[in-house]
């Protein structure tokens, strides 16, 4: 892993020795050449095309893939490296982490210190408050990063502070969010989560102005969709990052990105975070793992290493629509970070697919049948 | 986790249609689909694969599929393997026909098949006079059921568009593991 970055495409990461299943997978359009010729009963009785792709779909399928767990190969499997292994447990269980929690530990502490006073009595003053609560909450992110020590390599330009931007990254854990903030304070756009994160959601990041969601709520695109537009306009407000997948993909593919931050007239700049696998994985894979049990295996774990890089502003070219937009983005981001890219859209995890998918199956089969049927 | 006795005792259920490897690797995404470790798969988690969803006859393979434990699952699934007779894939093709399982498809199973098929993008009365037109060409009459020898005598000439699928399976027996939720996959690691 360089910095100058090969962009080799991640099937020979996926699959060292192995090969590539997306050549074994069919492409979208039908498997077969289209039928011609007069329809007979055999036509319409051999509905093997159709039901191979289904048992395809359930022997293995794109979009579950993206949400699967892969950690690194155990190497801790014989005589020798066992007993390495195990000091290394020994060493990481109980010295590096009491370490790391007493590190972080101390940075809560300066760092709720000097965060509760200014908030409370600095209401005054809001420029200064403001900028202090960012100097702040940067510094409470690399307290966190330090607690996992955080190998990050940050490339490109580092984000200006100008109106008429918005950020956009590849989300693989909620952890991208600290790392980020540790070079430049962002306003964020999260969904609300409970428990002691949103305690923290709803004090210390209000302060660096972020916006709530609610998956659930169907009213609620549109309300956030207005506070985006407006803390886009506002020329003291931070940058606003923006995770366009919707949710936790594994780091190795990315999810189709929501068209919301691409259609606020500004500048798009994205974001590609890759993590190197080598000590412990970073993909927060929400079905398996609460978040603090994502962050305790991160602190247990030798270290995170991860590249970052701020690649060049986007704008929307004319005639380009947002979805269109919001695919070139994906592709600059996926390309830069060696990534695939797959045709689902993320909240597919909580959701069916639209009927619409079907429905083009359905026209298509149809009107090849009406077709044929004319052919005499 | 699947003894040599299960993967054998699997392996006579669905007629050797599969080698031990593909049975190893199926039983890791039979695992990997059953999340609640309950042995079967609930319709719920095959409708949430969005490519299983999309498809126009899913419901009707759930209806094949349900309550499925893991052997079923396999003797299912025996149909797509390479290994298949054709005679296997006939009688499976048959089987998504006859929904009311007494052994006949009559005029109205296979009008309800290919109303999955075409959705709204063909009115009823167009379906059934195709499928009338289709039928009497072919010798038989609206009134008429088919069985399994019948289908046989019409799909005979279906040559491999069934087995297209299962360049997925090759794939999986040429890569040799599927790589489960939690088992390795990936590049090796220092942790």
């Amino acid at each position: 892993m360089n910095s100058t970055g090969t962009l080799k495409s991640s099937s020979s990461e996926l699959d060292l020795d192995r090969p590539n299943i997306e050549d074994y997978l069919p492409s979208g359009a039908a498997i077969q050449q289209e039928p011609c010729g007069k329809l007979r009963l055999h036509d319409l009785l051999d509905i093997s095309p159709t039901l191979s792709e289904a048992a395809g779909a359930i022997v293995d399928d794109s979009f579950t893939r993206c949400f699967k767990s892969n950690p690194p190969e155990p190497w801790n499997w014989n005589i020798y490296l066992f007993p390495l292994w195990c000091f290394g447990v020994f060493l990481r269980y109980l010295i590096i982490f009491p370490t790391r929690a007493l590190v972080l530990t101390i940075g809560w502490i300066i760092f709720l210190s000097a965060f509760i006073p200014v908030h409370l009595l600095l209401k005054g003053h809001d420029k200064l408050r403001r900028n202090i609560e960012r100097s702040l909450v940067e510094m409470m992110c690399g307290f966190f990063v330090a607690s996992w020590t955080g190998v990050v390599k940050y490339h490109g330009p580092r984000p200006s502070r100008r109106p008429k931007q918005v950020f956009v990254a590849n989300h693989t854990s909620m952890i991208d969010f600290i790392i980020l903030e540790q070079m430049t304070a962002f306003a964020v756009i999260m969904q609300k989560h409970p428990g002691w994160v949103g305690l923290l959601q709803s004090t210390i990041l209000e302060s660096v102005g972020c916006i709530w969601f609610n998956r659930s709520e169907a009213k609620d695109r549109e309300i956030v969709a207005r506070k985006l537009r407006d803390h886009v306009q506002g020329t003291d407000n931070n940058p606003l990052l923006i995770f366009p997948e919707g949710t936790c993909v594994n780091n190795h593919y990315t999810v189709m990105f929501k068209k919301g931050a691409f259609e606020l007239g500004c500048t798009v700049c994205p974001i590609a975070i890759k993590y190197n696998k080598i000590f412990v994985d970073a993909f927060w894979n929400s079905r398996k793992q609460s978040f603090t049990t994502h962050l305790l295996q991160l602190m247990t774990s030798w270290a995170v290493v991860c590249d970052v890089w701020y690649l060049e502003p986007q704008n929307l070219k004319p005639g380009e629509t947002p979805i269109e937009f919001a695919e070139r983005v994906r592709d600059i981001i996926s390309t830069r970070a060696g990534l695939k890219m797959v045709p689902w859209d993320g909240y597919l995890k909580y959701s069916r697919p639209s009927p619409k998918h079907r429905e083009r199956k359905q026209q298509n089969f149809a009107e090849s049948v009406l077709r044929r049927l004319e052919e005499k | 986790m699947l003894t040599q006795y299960d993967i054998e005792e699997v392996q006579q259920h669905c007629k050797n249609a599969f080698t031990q490897q593909e049975i190893v690797s199926l039983y890791q995404r039979f695992c990997q689909l059953d999340r609640n470790n309950c042995g079967f798969i609930p319709s719920d988690e095959f409708l949430s694969i969005p490519e299983f969803a999309v498809n126009p006859l899913s419901q009707s393979m759930l209806r094949l599929l349900d309550g499925f434990n893991f052997k079923e699952f396999i003797a299912f699934l025996s149909a797509f393997s390479p290994r298949a007779t054709l005679q296997h894939k006939i009688e499976f093709i048959f089987k998504v026909y006859d929904t009311d399982c007494n052994g006949k498809v009559s005029f109205d199973d296979m009008l309800t098949v290919l109303r999955d098929l075409t959705g709204q993008y063909m009115s009823e009365q167009q379906r059934k006079e195709v499928l009338a037109q289709v039928l009497e060409e072919a010798g038989y009459t609206k009134d008429s059921f088919l069985v399994l020898s019948d289908f046989m005598k019409v799909l005979k000439q279906l040559i491999s568009s069934i087995t297209c699928c299962t360049g997925i399976l090759k794939f999986h027996l040429d890569s040799g593991q599927f790589g489960s939720e939690d088992g390795s996959g990936g590049s090796r690691g220092l942790e």
